[in-house]
């Protein structure tokens, strides 16, 4: 089935090892922004308590989602707000698009938005002939290199400063050979000034809806969703409806745990809160549902809309490090990404749960405590009952079930299969056994355990 | 689950309505402890805080010291166009695009990030604190708090139109994690703090 | 106090030695163990590949060969966090399961409570942590958390003579083993293996060892194919004293 394509993780992830010395390169890079974070929480004695807060603020928050919700539009719409429901990426889409029509325009900028990336907006957008300027630095590199992102904080952690260096000289005109980040990074900045200038329609995400005060929190370290903002004349936010918070001391909590779980800073550079458009500017927020209301009633996986992406699972989980984030082939990567996708599409995404040792490292960092590992288990199960597992797997699984459930048949198979071990090596030691190919067998041992107990316990 | 009643209804309505039906029914709770860092200096905390994430921090005695102290600063910086805390707005934010360095006050700082807290009434034209090469903070010394919870207090119901905490120049290390000042925004940023 | 000794399935098959050393240690401190020879397999290997269902035939097996006991001690992390964590039927037998299955080194530090052990092994020892003995049954501290250290596999290994634990550059990164991720997802996991590896030679272990003999299998099977000269050895065996 689906499981088994050649677009699968194991496929994906086995190309990405056939270059060793760039996954030591990448496996080292997302480790240095573990270690990070690992000094940044470890400078607060309250993390754990600052984790559970937050964690118990967003179950606060699903449990009373519809009303927060209604709190929220009728606050941002007091603000002067435009607000917008979409069910379905499509819909956000055409809402997106109908905005910028309105206003006359076929070229517009956005900072990050990981709603859109999900949406797909971009390529909707370029179909229907708008130019699309991402201007966080990282996204505008793999948008110049005609990819999705590979992270969902570090876009284009995945390439080489000398690969950007070959990228800009192209498209940016730097000079050839040259990877100094200092200079890539003025070049970029020198080329996105003129399109924050130009572009009438800035679009950004949300990192947090206050349903309070009807205010979206936004937080970059370079400023581009607030040049973006400023300088256009409409400002389109897109979220997903779980980004909600009850209060604005809420954000206290979770501003304190975002950056310093995404890149180990204290804050990021800026946390801006819009409250209010300027005089005449005109500013939308648009509301996703795309799958999260379903969600909501599943008391095994509703715990993933807690997530305020911060990446930390992806840093930590040592099967992304080596396996790059476009081994996930979906736009959220990485331990959460494995767990959101399948609710969207669970024959598309349903190798995502295995692709995982189940370790738990990444349920350890999230700052609000999702149980991702436990989920993963969960999806496993479900993919399974509902039939996305391929009948090789699923026959492999009823031979070894039947010999473990009888104390006979286990006694008899076993011994039968240390003889073939040793009698008879070649057929297990061949190319067709994954265990192999870089592994050797155990050495076969003349008696198993419960042969040597009975002669030497039992008479 | 679209039912037959869902039929006709907006996108809006049927995403309420799903919402309602399956949100748990969940017991709010206590809420769970947490106690706050404290720091015994947090002026001290803020400079330092602020210094680790490439912003500078300098302590005078009155606002109009600055521009002296400016030059010292931003030594061999081009700081001919600057914007002062009482200018009046320009009316098209576009204007601001050649500004060097833009001095405006901030509410507070916030000791545990390095971050200053600053509105759009105190930003002369929104676009300004972002768009500028150097950026200059002015807070008051007694406006240095410790926490995030303490800055949340602080602003309690304030009706801004615009807030922002601004922690250090703009910065990425989307470059293979190499720390590069001066993305989009400042490519410095200075906070002045008058005992 | 009558114990239980439950010895996983792969263990029993292929590592005896492994069976061997967790009874004799546990008899040297004068504990009445039987090992009851119905049993075969906790059922993991099934319900981690998302074949639960299929695992309850070795559920009620196990229930039925290991009711009764005071304890059950089993020199396998993974397999006692399946047993606690995974097995679903709700009957008291499967409760009082629940409640007296112990990994190896926690009950020796938390219920034996032993402070001194008679053996010595002098040579280099990296411990790997293997992930659901540390991070399912809290065996050691984990790095990701604000918390304060701590490490029962450690503190036992501090009363073996001789034995010089070396430090590693990432504690407790997982091995890669991963169940039928090992062959499922065969590069990566063979790199993380490889990647552990690295760094407990880096640091000079003669022997790597932990309460895991999975993870353990999977790094010797890389060792073994290096033609390296360090090996992997089961902390009981350790514990126990090596002949």
């Amino acid at each position: 089935m689906k499981n088994m394509s050649r677009n699968d993780h194991a496929t994906l992830a086995n190309k990405f090892n056939h270059d060793e010395a760039r996954v030591n390169w990448h496996d080292k890079t997302l480790w240095f922004v573990r270690q990070k974070r690992d000094k940044a929480a470890k400078q607060l004695p309250e993390w754990e308590q600052l984790r559970a807060r937050a964690s118990q603020i967003k179950a606060k928050v699903l449990s009373h989602l519809h009303e927060y919700l209604l709190e929220f539009e009728k606050n941002a719409v007091d603000n002067g707000v435009n607000v917008h429901w979409a069910e379905t990426p499509e819909e956000h889409n055409a809402i997106v698009h109908k905005i910028i029509c309105d206003h006359g325009v076929d070229k517009i900028v956005k900072s990050k938005s990981m709603l859109t990336e999900e949406c797909h907006l971009n390529e909707y957008l370029e179909r229907h002939g708008i130019t699309v300027i991402d201007t966080d630095l990282g996204e505008r590199i793999v948008q110049l290199a005609g990819e999705p992102p590979s992270h969902i904080v570090l876009p284009c952690i995945h390439w080489k400063k000398e690969e950007i260096g070959a990228l800009f000289h192209q498209h940016l005109g730097t000079p050839e050979g040259n990877a100094d980040p200092v200079l890539l990074t003025e070049a970029a900045r020198q080329h996105l000034r003129e399109k924050f200038l130009t572009s009438k329609v800035a679009i950004t995400g949300v990192n947090f809806a206050v349903a309070e005060t009807g205010e979206i929190v936004v937080c970059t370290n370079e400023g581009n969703a607030d040049l973006g903002v400023q300088l256009a004349d409409v400002h389109i936010a897109c979220m997903g409806i779980e980004k909600i918070v009850p209060s604005r001391k809420d954000l206290g909590t979770f501003l304190r745990l975002l950056a310093r779980s995404a890149t180990g800073q204290p804050i990021t550079t800026y946390s801006s809160h819009f409250r209010k458009p300027r005089a005449g500017q005109q500013m939308h927020i648009v509301l996703v549902d795309n799958g999260r209301s379903e969600r909501l009633a599943s008391d095994d996986f509703r715990n993933a809309l807690k997530c305020i992406r911060c990446g930390a699972c992806f840093n930590t989980c040592p099967v992304y490090r080596r396996s790059g984030g476009h081994s996930y082939h979906t736009a959220i990567a990485g331990p959460i990404g494995s767990i959101l996708a399948p609710a969207l599409d669970m024959k598309q995404y349903g190798d995502l749960p295995f692709a995982s040792t189940l370790c738990g490292s990444c349920s350890n960092v999230c700052p609000v405590k999702i149980d991702i590992h436990d989920q993963l288990y969960k999806w496993r199960q479900l993919i399974v009952e509902q039939g996305y597992s391929s009948w090789q797997k699923t026959k492999g699984m009823q031979v070894l079930s039947n010999a473990l459930t009888s104390p006979e048949r286990y006694e008899r198979q076993g011994k039968f299969l240390r003889w073939l071990l040793r009698k008879l090596p070649f057929l297990v030691k061949n190319k067709f056994n994954p265990w192999y190919k870089q592994r050797e067998l155990p050495q076969v041992p003349d008696e198993s355990f419960k042969e040597w107990y009975r002669k030497n316990r039992k008479g | 689950m679209v039912s037959q009643e869902q039929k006709g209804m907006s996108a809006r309505e049927k995403i309420l309505a799903r919402i309602k039906s399956n949100q748990p029914n969940v017991a709010a709770g206590e809420e769970l402890a947490l106690t706050p860092i404290s720091f015994s200096d947090p002026i001290e905390k803020f400079k330092e805080t602020l210094a680790s994430i490439g912003g500078a921090s300098l302590e005078i005695e009155h606002e109009n010291q600055i521009p002296d102290k400016l030059l010292s600063i931003l030594p061999g910086k081009k700081i001919s166009r600057h914007v002062g805390p009482d200018d009046h707005a320009k009316a098209d934010p576009h204007a601001y695009s050649d500004t060097d360095v833009a001095i405006l006050r901030g509410e507070f700082g916030v000791a545990e990030s390095g971050a200053i807290w600053i509105t759009d009434k105190q930003m002369v034209d929104r676009a300004l604190p972002f768009i500028c090469s150097h950026l200059v903070l002015v807070i008051r010394k007694s406006q240095i708090i410790g926490t995030l919870h303490d800055a949340y207090e602080k602003i309690g119901h304030a009706g801004y139109e615009l807030g922002t905490f601004i922690a250090g120049p703009s910065k990425t290390a989307d470059i293979e994690q190499s720390l590069v000042l001066g993305a989009h925004g400042a490519k410095t940023m200075t906070c002045f703090i008058i005992r | 106090m009558k114990v239980g000794l439950f010895i996983p399935c792969y263990v029993d098959q292929f590592y005896p030695q492994v069976g061997i050393a967790t009874l004799s240690l546990l008899e040297k401190l004068g504990l009445e163990v039987s090992y009851p020879l119905g049993q075969t397999c906790c059922g993991q290997p099934m319900a981690n590949s998302g074949y639960e269902k299929l695992s309850r035939g070795c559920e009620d097996l196990f229930v039925k060969n290991f009711s009764g006991f005071d304890y059950i001690v089993s020199p396998s992390g993974s397999c006692v966090l399946h047993v606690k964590e995974h097995m679903h039927s709700q009957n008291e037998n499967v409760s009082r399961i629940h409640n007296s299955i112990f990994e190896l080194t926690e009950f020796l530090t938390d219920i034996i409570k032993i402070e001194k052990l008679n053996v010595s092994f002098p040579y280099k020892v990296g411990l790997h942590q293997s992930c659901h003995g540390q991070r399912g049954l809290r065996l050691s501290q984990m790095s990701e958390l604000v918390a304060n250290d701590f490490s029962k596999p450690e503190k036992l290994l501090s009363m073996v003579n001789g034995l010089q634990l070396i430090s590693l550059d990432r504690a407790d990164e997982c091995c890669g083993f991963g169940g039928s991720f090992c062959v499922a997802e065969e590069a990566v996991s063979v790199k993380m293996g490889k990647d552990r590896i690295t760094d407990h030679l880096q640091h000079e272990a003669d022997f790597i060892t932990g309460a895991d003999m999975s993870c353990l299998m999977h790094l010797e099977g890389i060792l073994r194919r290096q033609k390296n000269k360090a090996r992997v050895i089961h902390i009981a065996e350790i514990l126990n004293g090596r002949k």
